[in-house]
This record gives C-alpha cells, sequence and structure tokens, in this order.
C-alpha cells in the first residue's frame, strides 16, 4: 500500500474553552481529490486551519510520513503542502503578475510553472496580469489565490470554500479551474459547502459533523445514501 | 524672503531627517504591530558609534559602518529579545523595548559619558557652500540633504521594485498568507527590525553632528518619531514621508517667525505687556507635533494615508 500523503489521526482543536475539533481522522492519497462536506460551524474550516498551524492542533498530522504539527507555517509550505485561504488574502496593491511572483517559493529553484505559463493555462487571469489585484472580481480574486499557491508546486493545495460568496455561472468556472488543477496530478482537499462542485470532482468525500468526521465513501456511494444527506448537510 | 528660503531648506533636511528615522519604525509598526519604543535610542547609537569610528579613523568609515553596526544590534534584539517576548503579547512586547530604550540610554552614559561628544561635521564638508541674501549656508546640509534623498531613493527601490520589497510590502499586511506561500516570515521580521534600526543608526550618523549628540538626544526625538508614524498611518511608508515633510517644515517655519501673538491678534487687543500677547510664535514650536497628534487622532485616527486604525 501506498504511503497516504496526509494523514491525521484523533486532531482536536480548541476555540478558547470551545472544543472544536473532537477527533478528526482522515487520509490523502498522493494526487487525490477530497471533498470535506458539512453544515456551517461543524469545523471543516478549523480543520484546514489546524492542518496549517494556523489554530493550533492536538493530535497527529502527517506529511508524507512527517509530523508538522508545531512547525513553522513557512516550513509546512517548504514541504509541499499548500493552503488557500477562506480569505483568499491577495495581496490587493500588487498586480497580478506581482502576486504570482511571490508565490515562489525560492528564485533559484522555481517551480514546474512560470508565471507567464500560469496565465496561458488560466487566460482569465492573462486579461488581468497587469491590474492591481485589488480590483478584480471575487471570483478572479479566488482563481489568483490558487494560482498563486500553485506557483509554488505543492503536491497538496488546501483550498477552503473557494465559492463562497460567487454567482453561480462564475461557480462553474472556479469548480472547472479545480478539476483543472487536479489533473495536474496534485492532490487537493477542497473544503466545499456546495454539492455539485464537489460531487464532480471530488475521488472521495468526507463528511463532518460535530467536529468529527461522520461519513466517508465515493461520490457514487455517497449519492444513495440520502440519511447521510439529510442528517448533516441539508438545513 | 531670505527667512523662507533658508527656512525651507531647513524644514526639507529636517523632514528628510525626521523620514529616516520614522521609515523604520513604521515599517516596524505595521508589520509587527510593535511600537519599538526604543527607536530613538538605535538612533542615538548611530551618532555615538559614527562619533567613535570618526575619532578613530574617519567621518565617512563612520558613514558607512555605524548605520551597519547599529543594524546588527537591532536584528539580535529581534531574533534573542522581541522573539522571545513575542509569544507573551503585545503589551510585553511594548514593555520590552521600553526597558530596552532605559538600558541603551544608561549604556550610553556608561561608555561616552553624561555631557555632550565632541562629534563634528567633517573638516571637508565644513565650509560654507553658498551665500544667499548675504547668509551662508553650511555645505554640510546641502549634504545630509543628498543622503537623505540617497536613502530614499534606494527604499523605494527596494521596497516596489525587488522581489524581496514586494515579500516586505505583503508581509506587512497578510503577514500569515506570506508565510503559507513558503517564505520565511521571522526570518523577514527580523531583517525589516533591522533594517529600520540601522536607517535610525543612518539618521544619528548625519544629525548627530548637525544637531547634537548627547544622551538625551533619543528621548527628544523618540515622542516626534511617533508623532510621525501615527500621523502618516499605519503601514504607509508614504504617509510618513508626507508626515514628516510637514512636520519639519512646520517645525523650522514656526521658529523662524519673528512674531508675537500681541503682533498677530492686536485687533484683540492684545499688547505686549500682557501675558498672552507676549508669547512668541517660535516658541510654540515644539508644541506642533504634539498638537498634530492629538487632532489627527481624533478627526483621522487612520493617520493621512493609514490602511487601518491603530
Amino acid at each position: 500500500m501506498t504511503q497516504a500523503m496526509l494523514s491525521v489521526k484523533d486532531l482536536n482543536a480548541f476555540y478558547g474553552k470551545s472544543h472544536v475539533l473532537r477527533g478528526v481522522n482522515m487520509e490523502i492519497m498522493p494526487g487525490e481529490v477530497i471533498a470535506l462536506l458539512g453544515r456551517n460551524g461543524v469545523g471543516r474550516s478549523t480543520t484546514a486551519k489546524a492542518i496549517m498551524g494556523e489554530v493550533p492542533p492536538k493530535g497527529e498530522i502527517l506529511f508524507k510520513g512527517q509530523p508538522i504539527s508545531g512547525l513553522e507555517s513557512h516550513q509546512i509550505a517548504r514541504l509541499g503542502l499548500g493552503y488557500v485561504p477562506e480569505s483568499r488574502d491577495i495581496f490587493p496593491t500588487m498586480t497580478v503578475r506581482q502576486n504570482l511572483i511571490l508565490g515562489i517559493k525560492d528564485m533559484r529553484h522555481p517551480g514546474k510553472y512560470t508565471v507567464d505559463e500560469m496565465l496561458d493555462m488560466f487566460p482569465n487571469l492573462r486579461e488581468r496580469a497587469d491590474n492591481l489585484a485589488g480590483v478584480l472580481s471575487g471570483g478572479e480574486k479566488q482563481m489568483l489565490t490558487m494560482c498563486r499557491t500553485l506557483m509554488g508546486d505543492p503536491e497538496l493545495i488546501i483550498i477552503d470554500e473557494p465559492t463562497e460568496g460567487l454567482a453561480p455561472k462564475i461557480v462553474h468556472q472556479i469548480g472547472d479551474m479545480i478539476a483543472e488543477i487536479a489533473k495536474t496530478g496534485v492532490a487537493i482537499l477542497l473544503v466545499e459547502q456546495k454539492l455539485s462542485i464537489a460531487l464532480r470532482i471530488a475521488d472521495r468525500v468526507y463528511v463532518m459533523g460535530h467536529g468529527e468526521i461522520v461519513y466517508s465513501g465515493t461520490p457514487e456511494e455517497f449519492k444513495t445514501r440520502d440519511d447521510i444527506r439529510s442528517e448533516w448537510l441539508e438545513v | 524672503m531670505e527667512t523662507i528660503v533658508f527656512s525651507l531648506l531647513n524644514g526639507v533636511i529636517y523632514g528628510l531627517l525626521l523620514f529616516m528615522l520614522s521609515s523604520g519604525l513604521t515599517l516596524i509598526f505595521s508589520m509587527m504591530g510593535v511600537l519599538n519604543f526604543a527607536h530613538a535610542s538605535f538612533y542615538m547609537l548611530g551618532a555615538y558609534f559614527a562619533y567613535t569610528i570618526s575619532e578613530a579613523s574617519s567621518f565617512w568609515l563612520a558613514l558607512v559602518f555605524a548605520p551597519i553596526l547599529v543594524g546588527l544590534v537591532g536584528a539580535l534584539v529581534e531574533k534573542y529579545g522581541l522573539r522571545t517576548v513575542h509569544v507573551n503579547g503585545h503589551v510585553a512586547e511594548l514593555l520590552f523595548t521600553f526597558g530596552l530604550a532605559y538600558l541603551i540610554d544608561e549604556v550610553v552614559k556608561i561608555v561616552w559619558g553624561r555631557n555632550a561628544v565632541d562629534y563634528r561635521v567633517p573638516e571637508l564638508l565644513d565650509f560654507p557652500l553658498f551665500e544667499l541674501f548675504g547668509a551662508q549656508y553650511p555645505a554640510y546640509r546641502i549634504f545630509t540633504l543628498f543622503v537623505a534623498l540617497a536613502m530614499l531613493a534606494a527604499l523605494w527601490f527596494i521596497l516596489n521594485r525587488t522581489r524581496a520589497g514586494l515579500i516586505i510590502q505583503a508581509a506587512l499586511s497578510h503577514p500569515h498568507m506570506v508565510g503559507h506561500l513558503g517564505h520565511n516570515v521571522p526570518r523577514i521580521f527580523m531583517t525589516v527590525f533591522g533594517v529600520g534600526c540601522a536607517l535610525a543608526g543612518l539618521a544619528g550618523v548625519i544629525g548627530g553632528n548637525y544637531l547634537v549628540t548627547d544622551p538625551a538626544m533619543a528621548v527628544q526625538m523618540g515622542p516626534i518619531v511617533f508623532v510621525v508614524v501615527v500621523v502618516g498611518g499605519l503601514g504607509s511608508l508614504m504617509g510618513a514621508f508626507l508626515a514628516a515633510m510637514l512636520l519639519g517644515l512646520l517645525q523650522t517655519f514656526a521658529v523662524a517667525i519673528d512674531a508675537r501673538f500681541a503682533d498677530i491678534f492686536g485687533w484683540l487687543g492684545l499688547s505686549e505687556a500682557t501675558e498672552l500677547g507676549s508669547i512668541t510664535i517660535a516658541s510654540l514650536a515644539p508644541m506642533i507635533p504634539f498638537l498634530m497628534l492629538v487632532l489627527i487622532l481624533m478627526v483621522r485616527p487612520r493617520g493621512l494615508l493609514g490602511d487601518r486604525e491603530l
């Protein structure tokens, strides 16, 4: 059996006194696309944040077999784990091109893609290359953050709520783009609420409820589980 | 006319000196949220290092090495002091720099004594450059003008035209994201702290001989530098630049105006014989920075060009 790219065992996290993650277990294999589903407030984003060290994690987090909890964020990034946060955090006073340049971790060892190749892959951004990132639309900002993280050549990207607040047409585009990224062989942990996107591109689905994983399976199997849907997803 | 031209020149030079001091503080304050109380102490260290190096060799070596030394001291303070204290929050950091300022003060008094040292303008530049309206203007002041402008250009270039500069700017507003992209944020902080201190040191090197080099110079300059940073606005070097120039010019002109309240508000019935009437405009000059500070916090708390509130 191949080694998991990311393996999370009994992950707990707290916001002050409230116990947000209560023993999350998950595994992501190389090149796999995982959708992490669940209602608001069940701890999906917190799971992402705990893995990235934004929220202090308790439990075991192994990336390529190496424990990463307690590492500095740049050390985690340099191991090959990319993070696209919910807040997108583009650098608004810089151009799209400059934002992409900052995605390169080390100029002496640039990644698979040059800025121009990245812009060729995603022509929407090419049109905006010399615009300030601050004036982009929400969808364009989301594309930019994903591309910026890709510039650093991650082996796994955690993408948190990429379609939040976007119009349905744009949501579809973002879905296409994530599928495109997945085709390049990068593993993806997609924290998403919209089933349409998640089921279209995921290899496997995790459902969270009350701070733990309550279901895991393939999209096909998940589609037959109305019980899981009504209990853990529908509002 | 003569007053206006000379005040303008002096104001610009003083403003640039203030900017040199506050640019580092703005960077540090915006990036780390640390109000570095000891910043002006690094300015003082710059002047004293320059004095010692000048005595031993020459001013020109001091011009190069004193800021570098001050920068190294700053980087060490960040790495071994501030970073350790950081985990305990901003108040602890604030108190740390507060203590550090006094520590540096005392060290300076022990090493160089309580009185002003004889740090002089280098002989090569100790002559009147030109004469205007019968008054002479010292060459050294024009030299400081050029050093300040060169520093301004270099800082602008590094921040806006190099990748390292872009990373620093990004870390100003989004330090976490910059870390997730694989950049070593603690090292960036240390570098910025060091460079910020080196700039303060440079201001000490070129300002210490034109003003006075004594153990009180940090205490005198410190509050004014804070005013520049707050008035200019957090996160904005441009704002700090504007505020520094504004303060420099306002203060210089206020000193130069030869008038009393009685002259200006004479129609109010004030005469030079009254206590209020005999106050000179010049005597208000030291008040101006703090008046600006108080007003800006009331009217526009994020400063002239700042991107967030304090």
